[in-house]
């Protein structure tokens, strides 16, 4: 069930391109033709489902404060928080070159199709962004990042793919000469970002409830924690 | 103009009309919309880009004849990484909660496509100085559109500009308020930021008809 709604939310309601504009600058110059966002779009979710998981092991076992521990008890105390930009982005880096080196060698069809788009990977924001948002938002299990990964990778997909398909019927229609190109892709993409918000209430019946008992479970935590509190100040009074 | 010639001058002032890296170049949009639903953020945004993009664009090109070109952009990565984690651990020291309020789009800059692309088309053929410019330039270019976006959404979305409630308070009625008018909650959604670009993006080019696209 966790599984389904992180699934079905990364798709619809966080959508990458329309929740956070990830990965508008591929997403505008790739879509002219629905062939080649097709490319790209595989290529976002192949590296996302490899790149999110990896960085969560990073995260979860050399970056967060005390994950060191499974050194020994004195590595405890390092917080290695702040490298995580350079670490994430090495990361994503080497397995772009790495998935390339695979492909290449192993399925030439395949690397022929995504071939030109995989060293664009790299730097597109959207792959960053996952990791980032996997740390942020603190997804707590290996399998659930790389849901995440899948997921998010697919929102982007569906997300590249609608825009391409509306970019080649729109040639045939008759747009005031400054808008056309640039101009009118931003308004569609926004009218599309409206429509997606309305999927937002997909998930609130269930989700409510949950969010607050949770809730009142932390605040329970929180009083037991000050009350701990408070006794190791009068032990030590 | 004594240290600046007309080409140097040239380099800041391209960019930020008729080469401007957003509406003309579309480079660097991801960051761009989402932070613009408050000026301050988005001017705090526009500085911390032009910090790395000045900086970067002057360690690359003084680097630029050592760099091996087979493994360029995993160096221009590192370079960028590492001007952003200055940029970020700046920001958690001396404003927590713009930090917070940023969140994830503070690291973004690494992935920012101006930075790159002016790492890639520029600073690897130019001389420190000339890149520095072009630095300057560009990220004053992408901060001018920033600037505008932002204004809108604030002032139509909260009716205020800097935090500054300029419409007068919507509670008590003061102001333009106490004729009836209302905020428009729909401008600090995330949609109408790609709008708002769209109109800037109309407006620019009726203005200046030869950057009109075929198709």
């Amino acid at each position: 069930m966790e599984h389904l709604e992180l699934f079905f939310k990364s798709i619809f309601i966080d959508n990458m391109v329309f929740a956070t504009f990830l990965g508008m600058c591929s997403y505008l110059a790739v879509s002219k033709k629905v062939a080649t966002a097709v490319g790209l779009g595989a290529a976002v979710i192949f590296v996302m489902a490899i790149t999110v998981p990896l960085n969560w092991l990073l995260d979860h076992y050399i970056l967060q404060e005390g994950a060191l521990v499974w050194l020994g008890p004195e590595y405890a105390e390092y917080d290695l928080s702040f490298l995580s930009f350079i670490m994430f982005i090495a990361t994503i880096a080497t397995m772009v070159q790495l998935v390339e080196i695979i492909v290449e060698k192993f399925s030439p069809g395949l690397y022929n199709s995504l071939g030109i788009f995989l060293p664009l990977i790299a730097v597109n924001c959207a792959i960053l962004g996952g990791s980032l948002f996997m740390q942020s938002r603190e997804i707590p299990s290996f399998s659930l990042a790389f849901n995440y990964g899948i997921s998010s990778g697919i929102g982007w997909f569906l997300a590249i793919l609608a825009m391409a398909a509306i970019r080649e019927k729109i040639r045939y229609s008759n747009v005031p000469p400054a808008l056309r190109g640039l101009g009118i892709t931003f308004i569609i993409t926004g009218l599309m970002a409206i429509g997606f918000m309305s999927f937002g209430g997909m998930l609130t019946g269930g989700t409510e409830k949950k969010a607050k008992k949770v809730e009142t479970v932390k605040v329970e935590n929180n009083k037991k924690a000050i009350d701990l509190a408070d006794n190791t100040i009068e032990i030590k009074n | 103009m004594g240290i600046l010639t007309k080409k140097d001058l040239k380099l800041i002032t391209d960019p930020l009309a008729d080469n401007n890296p957003i509406t003309v170049q579309v480079l660097g949009i991801c960051s761009a919309l989402a932070v613009t639903a408050q000026l301050k953020a988005s001017i705090v945004m526009a500085i911390s880009v032009m910090f790395v993009l000045a900086a970067g664009n002057v360690v690359i090109s003084s680097m630029r004849n050592i760099i091996p070109p087979k493994i360029r952009i995993i160096v221009q990565l590192v370079i960028a990484a590492t001007l952003v984690i200055i940029v970020d651990q700046v920001l958690k020291a001396y404003s927590y909660n713009l930090s917070k309020q940023l969140s994830v789009f503070v690291g973004l800059i690494i992935t920012n496509c101006i930075i790159m692309g002016r790492f890639e088309a520029f600073a690897l053929a130019n001389t420190p100085w000339k890149s520095f410019l072009d630095g300057i330039g560009n990220a004053a270019g992408y901060g001018i559109i920033l600037v505008i976006v932002a204004f809108f959404r604030e002032l139509l979305g909260s009716g205020s500009v800097l935090g500054f409630k300029v419409l007068g308070n919507p509670i008590e009625k003061t102001g333009v308020y106490a004729y009836g008018y209302e905020n428009n909650g729909f401008m600090l959604l995330a949609p109408m930021a790609l709008i708002t670009l769209g109109v800037i993006i109309w407006v620019q080019r009726s203005r200046n008809s030869s950057l009109i696209e075929e198709n």
